[in-house]
Parts: structure tokens; sequence; C-alpha cells
């Protein structure tokens, strides 16, 4: 696959990390907070922590769409499908989220409810044509990169008048959480691995408040192991050098501006929401978008009044401690026990980029012995 | 977050705002509506059925020709 | 002349009430199409003579959307299916029976498509359909068409072949590449449809085990890795012996279609089915001349050894990737769905 084999070339990735390990200070310590799933799945996938020095550690972010949405918003997705008997739709990665009391959505479909998988916001358009006696709910989730094709396809049902087509928008938005993490000061940052396809939309500028503000380096990197090396690499030498600059290392799809293009049809259809709360990080100000009043008519928090849900922590689920950085997964008492990809408990133990089900996963094969 | 995988744009249906693009033989089309300019021979970043952003082959090559360039300092260390 | 229309034709609750409109369905297609003599005597059971020696049974029920796929359909699917889980003891196959349970309102002409198929892959395999059951259930109630089938078997004398017998040393053998069949399934699907020259794998793997123990009677373990694919098979085969395995991501056969459709859907080839593919665990010394008796069959041209099985308490699978790291190869949790992040 051209563009992705020779970014996973496991001998230029040894190389890069024999100068990274050459690089390092021995005396002192390198957190990096990789923000997002994408790049935690990536570590773990292809073992990149094994070739990193002792020195050199990876903390997780909250960069996973389905890990930070609190398990209110499921459950009112849920009230959703089963009292207003509504089609709702939505990406496959939040089946198995858990929401509050044990349940999920892919437990309300069990039970009857009528939820679909789509691979593309554009299929819900065409379920909503198919259904016009229906009306059909697109439960929204992701961060920069997942929210422009949304707007896409609002403005389609707009420009369409599909009146039984509405969104439940769940978008947020990757600086002020960044900034919130950073402003808490207690997972210890030394650098930043910033977001390779969200970068993408919004472009690299978008993150030169946080450098500035709480000094720390940010590369953006992209999501290859390879790039991951590399913008180690990049990360160790801003810290020795004592700098705190935006670096790009993912220069082949991230511009310093962004896609322009899909920045103005998120301004269009999009506005900031005043607050939004966030699994793990709690309620933060302007870190979300909301549907505009022009399109009131497609905003289904607007059309079926939905009320906030208020939902209680699992109790001993460290998630919330997880996704700020402050956590490894294994420290969690639930860890592995109470809760595994089979039965999990807490949100990071679902998606397959949630710090947890990766260290799960992927992480386990260091205590085996006897490997031959 | 955010899965995006790099594929070649095989034909444009610019009425439709569409792309048909190819990965490795797996052809399936893509909305080209976030895009401002898109040519058949682009690589373009597929997220959820939708083109996001084209890849810079002069850039990639740009970074390629840095990773030799590091493993050659490897080499040398 | 027939009396069932089968162009225009559907099923209706009285094609399995078990009158007159279920004999002239049975009679005019299953007993049409499957024709053989054990068959057509028209008995709601099949006698026949039985060698001596170890038998087995298997049965697997089929349910699949969509219902024709790439490369086969639920027909031959379910010929092959229950044909390979037979086999996967080292038994020649000898008999299958079939239950179909549909939907009112199928269209008969469809049925006759699968019944059709179904019957190609029954005599291409050797192994006749000898009796059989239909049942019809309410609109509503079942997804077009559901069979079961059920298979018999006979196991060569000197051949032991068990999930349970893998041990520390063994070497692990896959027969062809991964993923195909789930890949070409999930290409037309609906809501997902993706262009593809893929074609599903299915296929009856009763020759290539055939030959396989023919030469390597000592096989310890075969499996064919449908559901869940090659890592779920491994994880059953490590948990069954209580042993490890530790196999290389570079070893493994697969297509580049299929890891393209993987990249795209965010899904993992190692845990796509496979319908025409087997997993073989054998004594090292005998991998090497076994591989090359699986290399000359049609079925197995890209058999490759792909790791080993080794000691290991926690029963892991560990790959070596590609890239050079290891990780951990697990059971699936909850079923592969497409993800976005």
């Amino acid at each position: 696959m051209k563009y992705v084999d020779e970014f996973r070339n496991g001998d230029t990735a040894s190389a890069l990390a024999r100068l990274i390990r050459a690089e390092v200070k021995p005396g002192r310590n390198y957190r990096l907070m990789e923000f997002c799933g994408g790049h935690t799945h990536a570590i773990f996938r292809f073992g990149v922590n094994d070739l990193m020095p002792e020195n050199v550690r990876f903390i997780h972010g909250p960069g996973c769409p389905v890990c930070v949405l609190p398990a209110g918003r499921i459950e009112s997705a849920i009230r959703l499908a089963e009292e207003e008997r509504v089609i709702l739709c939505t990406y496959a990665d939040l089946m198995r989220v858990p929401a509050g009391s044990r349940d999920s959505l892919h437990k309300a479909k069990a039970r009857g409810a009528d939820i679909r998988m789509i691979y593309s916001a554009t299929d819900v358009l065409a379920i909503a044509q198919a259904n016009p006696e229906r009306q059909v709910v697109f439960f929204a989730i992701g961060f920069e990169t997942t929210t422009p094709p949304t707007a896409a396809v609002l403005k389609i049902a707009k420009a369409m008048q599909l009146n039984n087509f509405t969104v439940f928008c769940n978008h947020v938005q990757t600086p002020p959480a960044m900034m919130h993490i950073l402003s808490a000061g207690e997972a210890g940052i030394d650098g930043i691995l910033g977001p390779s396809h969200v970068s993408a939309i919004i472009g690299s500028r978008a993150y030169a408040d946080c450098c500035d503000k709480y000094r720390v380096p940010l590369v953006i990197a992209g999501f290859e192991p390879v790039d991951v090396i590399q913008s180690v690499l990049m990360l160790v030498r801003q810290i020795n050098a004592g700098e705190a600059e935006v670096e790009n290392q993912y220069t082949r799809a991230v511009s310093q501006t962004g896609n322009q293009k899909a920045q103005a049809l998120m301004q269009e259809v999009f506005e900031q929401r005043p607050m939004f709360e966030w699994r793990g990080l709690g309620s933060l100000p302007e870190s979300a978008v909301q549907i505009r009043s022009e399109y009131a008519a497609f905003d289904a928090e607007k059309r079926f009044n939905m009320k906030e849900i208020a939902t209680a922590d699992i109790k001993g689920c460290i998630c919330p401690a997880v996704l700020r950085g402050v956590n490894n997964p294994d420290e969690c008492k639930l860890f592995g026990t109470a809760c595994t990809p089979e039965d999990p408990k807490g949100a990071c133990m679902v998606s397959s980029e949630g710090a947890c089900a990766a260290y799960y996963s992927y992480g386990r094969y260091r205590e085996t012995t006897g490997t031959t | 977050m955010c899965l995006a995988v790099p594929a070649r744009v095989e034909s444009l249906n610019p009425a439709a705002s569409t792309a048909m693009i190819d990965l490795d033989g797996i052809r399936k089309e893509v909305s080209t509506q976030l895009l401002d300019e898109v040519a058949v021979g682009d690589y373009v970043l597929v997220h959820v059925g939708f083109a996001l952003e084209r890849i810079d082959a002069v850039e990639a090559a740009k970074t390629l020709a840095l990773f030799a360039e590091l493993r050659a300092q490897d080499a040398e260390g | 002349m027939s009396r069932l229309d089968i162009k225009h034709g559907i099923i209706e609750m009285g094609h399995g009430s078990g009158g007159r409109a279920s004999a002239t369905l049975i009679e005019e297609l299953f007993i049409r199409h499957f024709d053989n003599s054990l068959l057509s005597q028209g008995n709601d059971q099949a006698a026949f003579n039985v060698p001596a020696g170890r038998m087995v049974i298997s049965t697997d029920a089929h349910v699949i959307t969509p219902l024709f796929f790439p490369g086969g359909d639920i027909g031959s699917l379910s010929v092959h299916g229950t044909i390979n889980d037979v086999a996967m003891s080292g038994a020649s196959p000898l008999y299958l029976a079939a239950s179909f349970i549909i939907e009112e309102g199928f269209p008969l002409a469809d049925l006759e498509a699968i019944v059709i198929s179904m019957a190609r892959a029954s005599k291409a395999a050797g192994v006749p359909v000898v009796t059989g059951d239909t049942k019809v259930v309410e609109r509503g109630k079942g997804d077009g068409v559901f069979i079961t089938t059920t298979g018999i078997g006979i196991v060569p004398a000197d051949v032991d072949i068990s999930g349970d017998r893998a041990r520390a040393g063994d070497l692990i053998i896959v027969s062809g590449s991964i993923g195909d069949h789930g890949i070409a399934i999930l290409s037309s699907r609906e809501g997902l449809e993706f262009g593809t020259a893929m074609e599903s794998d299915s296929a009856a793997l009763h020759t290539l085990v055939a030959a396989m123990v023919a030469d390597v009677p000592g096989i310890r373990c075969l499996r064919d890795p449908t559901r869940g694919g090659l890592a779920t098979t491994l994880n059953e085969l490590a948990r069954q012996s209580g042993v490890g395995m530790r196999i290389k991501e570079t070893a493994i056969p697969v297509k580049a279609e299929v890891k393209g459709a993987c990249e795209l859907l965010g899904l993992d080839p190692l845990y796509i089915a496979n319908e025409g593919k087997l997993v073989c665990i054998v004594a090292p010394e005998d991998a090497e001349r076994l591989l090359t008796i699986m290399q000359k069959h049609p079925l197995a041209q890209n058999a490759a050894i792909i790791g080993t099985v080794c000691t290991d308490a926690q029963q892991m699978v560990v790959m070596a990737t590609a890239f050079g790291g290891k990780r951990v190869v697990d059971w699936l949790a909850g079923e592969q769905l497409p993800r976005i992040c």
C-alpha cells in the first residue's frame, strides 16, 4: 500500500530508535503524551514501545471519541431509539460502549430498538430517504476529523428538505481538551505527539497557543509507526534544546492552515457549544460544537427536546484518570479482572483505541514466560 | 482517533462530488465535498466515506528522504 | 409437468405443513436436484451400511447475509462447511443431511438457485445429501433461509487428530491466504458495498485432508478457521492443548485486497472468516514433507509454515510483527465491526 508500507519499515524504525537512544539524556525522563487513540493503537499494534529507551514514556491522551463520550449521552441516544422509536444510526465503534447501569447500544438493539451501524455519514441520508415514515437520527461523534462529514450531510439534508432526518451532535474539539490537560498539569507532560488527521483539517497553527502558553513542544505525527518514532526523535531534540515549538512531521497530509473548505463547512453548520461534558475531563467550556439555529430543524436535541442525563461513574473504574494521563490502565483495580474487552466496565476498554483495550490486547505478552 | 487511509483516486464524478478510490484492489465511492480540487491519480485520505485531504507527494518524498538521511546518520553513529 | 411456479412463486406456510404442498416442494426441488437413490426412496431417514472403524459426525447451522455472495451462496457454503468440519478429524465424509428453515414469502427462484448450488457442491465433493427436512416460519421470523447440515464420515485407522494434541516444538501450517471469505461477504453487505474482484474461498477440503493424512497420518491438529478467523482458531487450539504459539506476521499469506479492505474498515485479517482454509499442527520432522504435499493440491498452493507451538502457561498466541515488534493475538471480544477510530 502506497504511503503506508514505507512508513511501516522496521529497519527504518530501528535506526531512528537507535538515534533516540543515543540522544536522550540518561538523567531525565521524557513523558510524551500521544493525544490520539490512533497513536495509542499504532504504538501497541506495532510494538513501538519495545524500541524506546526506558526513560521515554508514552502517556495516553483522551483522543478517542468513544472514550470521552459521557455515558449520559449514550443513554439519551438509547432513549431516542426506545421511547421515540426512531431509527438510530451510528458508527459501529459506539455499539459496545457502556452506558449507565450495564446498558449499551448493542444491548438496546438486542431488546428490539432499531439501531443501525453505518460506515459513512451519507449512509444515514439513504436510510432516511428509504424510510420516509420514520424519524431517522444520526448519533454523531468524533473530533474535527469526523465533524466535516456530518456538516456535509446536514447541508445536503437541508437542501433536500429531508424532514425525517436529524443529528444528535456530539462532536468535540481537540485544542480545548489539550489545553485543559496541560493547565491541570497533573500528567507531567514533557512533549505532545499531536493528532494526524484532526490536524489535516484544522492545520498545525491550531496548536500554537498550547505550546506558547504551557511551554510544551508538540510534534504533529502521522499514524504509521515510523512517523511516530521520527516524531519522538523530534520531541526529544526539542526537549533537550529547551524548545517548545509546534513542529509538523506529517507534512504529507497536514499544512499550517489545514483544510479550509472543511473548516468553512463546519463554520456554516456548527457553532461553539458553551459547555460540554467529557468523560474523564468533566465539563469543559467551548470544547464542542452544536448545530446552528439555521439548521435547528435538523438538530435531534431540539426536535426531541432532549434533556441531559447525568450518570454516575462506574465504581472503581479509573478511566477518567487514564484519559487525563494521570494513571496507566494497569493501575486500575478492575483492569483485566472485572473489566475486560469481553465485559468492559469503562469506555477505555471498548474501543481498540482505548488505552485499556490496547494495554489488554497488545501489552500482555510481556508478562508471559517460558517463550521459545 | 480517526482512522483514515491513503487511497488512489481512480475516477471522478464531479456532478455528484464523488470519486472512485482504489486501495490495492478495493474500490469504494467516496465523497469529495471536502476538497477544493482533486484529480485522477491523486492519493487522498479516506475517512468515513469522505476524502479528507490530498496526500502531498512532494512532502511524502521529503519525509522518506529524511528517513534515509537519518538511517545514514545512524549507520555512521 | 411442474406444479411449482419456480419463476414467480414464493414460499407459503403450506409448503411446510407436511401436506401436498410440502411433498411437491420436496419432490420437485430437493429430490430432483439432490438426485440420489437414498433420498429418492422418500423415507424420513436414510439407511446404509457402514464400514468398520471410527466414525465422526458433525453439524453446522448456516445463517448468512447476504445469501448470495461473490464466490458462493448459503447452499454451497452449507455443504462445504459441514464437509470441512467432518474432514478436520482426518475423516473421509460419506453423507450429508440437510434441514431448511425457510421464511414465508421467500422466492422459489432463490430457493431453487440455492438448492442447485448445494447439489452441485455436494456432487463435486462426492458427498450426497441423503436425508433432510423443511420447515416454514412466518414472514419476519426468519432471514430468508437457514440451512443446517449434518455430516458423517470415516476416520482412517491410524489417524488421531484432535485439538488437544499440539506439543511444544510442533509447527503450525496454514493452507492459504486468510480473510478472503469475510472480505467477499463484507463487500456485498448492504451499506458497506465496495468493489473488489475478491471471492469467497468457500471450498470442500476433504480431498486435501485425504492427501495430507495419507502421507502424514500423525498430524496432530486440524481445524478450519471460519468465524473469528485464524486468530480465534489458534487461540482455541492453544487452550485445548495447554500450549502457547509464536507466529510470524510475514509468513502468513494475506492477499493485497484483504489488506486493503482491512485498512479501509479498521479490521484485522487475523480475525476475518475463512471457508476454504485449514490450520494444521504437525511434528517438526513431518512439517516440510507435509507442506510439499499440501502445495501440490489446488486448494493449498500457497500453504505456509507460520509459526511454532511453545510452552506457555498463559497459553498465549504472540505474533512477531512485520515491523519488528511483538504483540498478543488475543481472542476476539464481541464481533469484529468496521470502525472509524
